[in-house]
Protein backbone atom coordinates (compact mmCIF):
# COMPACT_ATOMS: atom_id res chain seq x y z
CA UNK A 1 0.00 0.00 0.00
CA UNK A 2 1.22 3.60 -0.93
CA UNK A 3 -0.03 5.47 1.62
CA UNK A 4 1.65 9.09 -0.02
CA UNK A 5 0.65 10.73 -3.30
CA UNK A 6 1.39 13.35 -5.16
CA UNK A 7 -2.31 13.95 -6.51
CA UNK A 8 -5.63 15.27 -4.45
CA UNK A 9 -6.77 12.86 -1.64
CA UNK A 10 -9.95 11.25 -3.26
CA UNK A 11 -11.83 10.56 -0.15
CA UNK A 12 -14.15 7.72 -1.89
CA UNK A 13 -10.68 5.34 -2.28
CA UNK A 14 -10.33 5.70 1.21
CA UNK A 15 -13.62 4.84 2.29
CA UNK A 16 -14.21 2.72 -0.23
CA UNK A 17 -10.99 0.42 2.00
CA UNK A 18 -12.45 0.53 5.17
CA UNK A 19 -16.70 0.49 4.54
CA UNK A 20 -18.20 -3.16 4.98
CA UNK A 21 -21.86 -4.39 6.08
CA UNK A 22 -20.65 -5.36 9.35
CA UNK A 23 -19.24 -1.92 10.03
CA UNK A 24 -21.54 0.50 10.67
CA UNK A 25 -20.15 3.66 11.60
CA UNK A 26 -17.44 5.32 9.66
CA UNK A 27 -15.65 8.91 9.95
CA UNK A 28 -13.54 10.78 7.90
CA UNK A 29 -10.90 13.35 8.90
CA UNK A 30 -9.08 15.70 6.48
CA UNK A 31 -6.81 17.89 7.12
CA UNK A 32 -6.78 20.91 4.50
CA UNK A 33 -4.42 24.11 3.65
CA UNK A 34 -6.00 26.96 5.54
CA UNK A 35 -5.00 30.66 4.98
CA UNK A 36 -7.10 32.14 8.19
CA UNK A 37 -6.63 35.87 9.24
CA UNK A 38 -3.73 34.95 11.25
CA UNK A 39 -1.72 33.55 8.00
CA UNK A 40 -0.24 36.21 6.20
CA UNK A 41 -1.82 35.35 3.08
CA UNK A 42 -0.70 31.53 2.25
CA UNK A 43 -1.29 30.47 -1.54
CA UNK A 44 -0.71 26.48 -0.63
CA UNK A 45 1.96 24.49 1.37
CA UNK A 46 4.79 22.52 -0.27
CA UNK A 47 5.24 19.43 1.68
CA UNK A 48 8.13 16.75 2.16
CA UNK A 49 8.57 13.49 3.62
CA UNK A 50 11.27 11.27 4.36
CA UNK A 51 9.34 8.77 1.92
CA UNK A 52 10.83 5.09 3.33
CA UNK A 53 10.41 6.28 6.77
CA UNK A 54 7.00 7.62 6.57
CA UNK A 55 5.82 4.73 4.43
CA UNK A 56 6.88 2.62 7.48
CA UNK A 57 5.48 4.95 10.36
CA UNK A 58 1.82 4.95 8.59
CA UNK A 59 2.04 0.92 8.45
CA UNK A 60 3.35 1.08 12.17
CA UNK A 61 0.65 3.48 13.23
CA UNK A 62 -2.47 1.21 11.04
CA UNK A 63 -1.21 -1.56 12.89
CA UNK A 64 -1.16 0.00 16.32
CA UNK A 65 -5.16 0.77 15.17
CA UNK A 66 -5.47 -2.68 14.38
CA UNK A 67 -4.31 -4.05 17.38
CA UNK A 68 -6.17 -1.47 20.09
CA UNK A 69 -9.85 -1.74 17.48
CA UNK A 70 -9.40 -4.99 16.18
CA UNK A 71 -13.04 -4.25 14.34
CA UNK A 72 -11.89 -1.14 13.11
CA UNK A 73 -10.21 -0.28 9.64
CA UNK A 74 -8.21 2.91 9.07
CA UNK A 75 -7.16 3.58 5.97
CA UNK A 76 -4.76 7.04 4.85
CA UNK A 77 -3.31 8.96 2.58
CA UNK A 78 -0.89 11.86 3.23
CA UNK A 79 -0.59 14.62 0.29
CA UNK A 80 2.95 15.69 -0.85
CA UNK A 81 4.32 18.43 -3.01
CA UNK A 82 2.19 21.59 -3.34
CA UNK A 83 -0.86 21.72 -2.19
CA UNK A 84 -3.17 24.82 -2.90
CA UNK A 85 -5.20 25.83 0.22
CA UNK A 86 -8.64 24.57 0.50
CA UNK A 87 -6.99 21.59 -0.63
CA UNK A 88 -6.50 18.59 2.05
CA UNK A 89 -2.91 17.41 2.82
CA UNK A 90 -4.03 14.11 4.87
CA UNK A 91 -7.39 12.10 4.40
CA UNK A 92 -7.95 9.81 7.17
CA UNK A 93 -11.35 7.11 6.75
CA UNK A 94 -12.24 4.82 9.84
CA UNK A 95 -14.63 2.42 9.88
CA UNK A 96 -16.02 0.07 13.13
CA UNK A 97 -19.42 -1.73 13.62
CA UNK A 98 -19.93 1.44 15.96
CA UNK A 99 -18.93 4.56 16.11
CA UNK A 100 -17.24 5.01 19.18
CA UNK A 101 -14.20 2.98 17.79
CA UNK A 102 -14.66 4.51 14.74
CA UNK A 103 -14.01 8.04 16.03
CA UNK A 104 -11.14 6.63 18.43
CA UNK A 105 -9.14 4.77 15.66
CA UNK A 106 -9.55 7.94 13.64
CA UNK A 107 -8.20 10.26 15.95
CA UNK A 108 -5.97 7.88 17.57
CA UNK A 109 -4.00 7.94 14.15
CA UNK A 110 -3.62 11.51 13.35
CA UNK A 111 -2.69 12.38 16.69
CA UNK A 112 -0.15 9.55 15.98
CA UNK A 113 0.78 11.30 12.44
CA UNK A 114 1.26 14.84 14.07
CA UNK A 115 3.70 13.41 16.40
CA UNK A 116 5.91 10.43 14.38
CA UNK A 117 5.43 11.40 10.64
CA UNK A 118 8.60 12.65 8.88
CA UNK A 119 6.67 15.40 6.94
CA UNK A 120 7.34 18.64 6.82
CA UNK A 121 5.85 22.20 5.67
CA UNK A 122 6.76 24.81 3.61
CA UNK A 123 4.72 27.98 3.35
CA UNK A 124 3.93 29.71 0.07
CA UNK A 125 2.66 33.09 0.35
CA UNK A 126 1.31 35.34 -2.73
CA UNK A 127 4.72 37.70 -2.63
CA UNK A 128 6.40 34.62 -3.39
CA UNK A 129 8.04 33.88 -0.34
CA UNK A 130 8.46 30.67 1.47
CA UNK A 131 8.92 30.00 4.97
CA UNK A 132 9.39 26.80 7.17
CA UNK A 133 6.67 25.97 9.35
CA UNK A 134 7.07 24.34 12.90
CA UNK A 135 4.82 21.71 14.84
CA UNK A 136 3.15 24.62 16.55
CA UNK A 137 2.22 26.34 13.22
CA UNK A 138 4.88 29.22 13.65
CA UNK A 139 7.35 30.02 11.40
CA UNK A 140 10.48 28.72 12.74
CA UNK A 141 13.51 30.70 14.57
CA UNK A 142 15.57 32.34 12.51
CA UNK A 143 13.33 32.89 9.42
CA UNK A 144 14.69 31.12 6.83
CA UNK A 145 12.98 32.84 3.78
CA UNK A 146 13.63 31.28 0.87
CA UNK A 147 13.49 33.97 -2.01
CA UNK B 1 37.19 -1.84 12.08
CA UNK B 2 35.04 0.98 10.68
CA UNK B 3 31.47 1.69 9.81
CA UNK B 4 29.92 3.51 7.02
CA UNK B 5 26.85 5.18 8.11
CA UNK B 6 24.73 7.15 5.43
CA UNK B 7 23.55 10.65 6.76
CA UNK B 8 20.48 11.87 5.32
CA UNK B 9 19.15 15.48 5.62
CA UNK B 10 15.85 16.66 5.45
CA UNK B 11 13.97 19.67 4.78
CA UNK B 12 15.28 22.70 6.47
CA UNK B 13 17.85 20.84 7.49
CA UNK B 14 19.15 20.15 3.74
CA UNK B 15 18.97 23.77 3.63
CA UNK B 16 21.67 24.15 6.30
CA UNK B 17 23.88 21.67 5.65
CA UNK B 18 24.01 22.29 1.81
CA UNK B 19 23.20 18.74 0.63
CA UNK B 20 21.16 16.03 1.02
CA UNK B 21 23.27 13.46 2.38
CA UNK B 22 26.71 12.70 3.46
CA UNK B 23 29.16 9.37 4.23
CA UNK B 24 31.18 9.24 6.89
CA UNK B 25 32.73 6.69 8.33
CA UNK B 26 33.08 6.17 12.44
CA UNK B 27 34.37 3.43 14.76
CA UNK B 28 31.97 0.01 14.67
CA UNK B 29 30.90 0.40 18.64
CA UNK B 30 29.87 4.20 17.81
CA UNK B 31 26.97 5.52 18.73
CA UNK B 32 24.63 7.99 16.93
CA UNK B 33 26.01 10.98 18.45
CA UNK B 34 29.18 10.00 17.50
CA UNK B 35 28.05 10.15 13.75
CA UNK B 36 26.69 13.77 14.35
CA UNK B 37 30.31 14.81 15.61
CA UNK B 38 32.15 13.42 12.74
CA UNK B 39 29.49 14.85 10.37
CA UNK B 40 29.54 18.24 11.59
CA UNK B 41 33.55 18.51 10.86
CA UNK B 42 33.14 16.75 7.57
CA UNK B 43 29.83 18.96 6.47
CA UNK B 44 30.80 22.51 6.72
CA UNK B 45 26.63 23.68 7.08
CA UNK B 46 25.73 20.71 9.61
CA UNK B 47 27.67 22.78 12.52
CA UNK B 48 24.37 25.22 12.12
CA UNK B 49 21.96 22.07 13.23
CA UNK B 50 20.77 21.89 16.74
CA UNK B 51 23.01 20.23 18.88
CA UNK B 52 20.55 17.44 19.86
CA UNK B 53 18.39 16.54 16.72
CA UNK B 54 15.46 14.05 16.33
CA UNK B 55 17.46 11.16 14.55
CA UNK B 56 16.14 7.98 12.97
CA UNK B 57 18.40 4.89 12.03
CA UNK B 58 17.00 2.77 9.23
CA UNK B 59 13.47 4.17 9.59
CA UNK B 60 12.79 4.08 13.37
CA UNK B 61 13.38 7.17 15.58
CA UNK B 62 16.28 6.77 17.90
CA UNK B 63 18.16 8.29 20.76
CA UNK B 64 21.49 9.68 20.65
CA UNK B 65 23.24 6.38 22.83
CA UNK B 66 22.13 4.43 20.21
CA UNK B 67 24.79 2.04 18.38
CA UNK B 68 25.24 2.11 15.10
CA UNK B 69 26.18 -1.01 12.15
CA UNK B 70 27.93 -0.78 9.45
CA UNK B 71 25.74 -0.05 6.15
CA UNK B 72 23.54 2.17 8.36
CA UNK B 73 21.05 5.16 7.43
CA UNK B 74 20.59 7.59 9.93
CA UNK B 75 18.43 10.63 9.89
CA UNK B 76 18.22 13.93 11.14
CA UNK B 77 14.65 15.36 11.36
CA UNK B 78 13.63 18.65 11.92
CA UNK B 79 10.55 19.51 13.95
CA UNK B 80 8.05 17.16 12.49
CA UNK B 81 5.31 18.83 11.16
CA UNK B 82 3.00 15.83 9.05
CA UNK B 83 -1.11 16.19 8.53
Amino acid sequence: MTYLTGKPIAVDDILAEVQGPERGGTCVFLGTVRNGPDDGGVTGIEYSAYDAMAQAEIARMLAEARERWPEARVALRHRLGMVPVGEASIGIAAAAPHRDEAFAACRYVIEEVKKRLPVWKKEVRMDGTTTWVDPSGKPVAGGLRDR
Amino acid sequence: MMANVTVRFFARYAELAGCESAAVAVPASATVEDVLRRVREAVPGAQALPARPLTALNLRQVKLDARVQDGDELALLPPLSGG
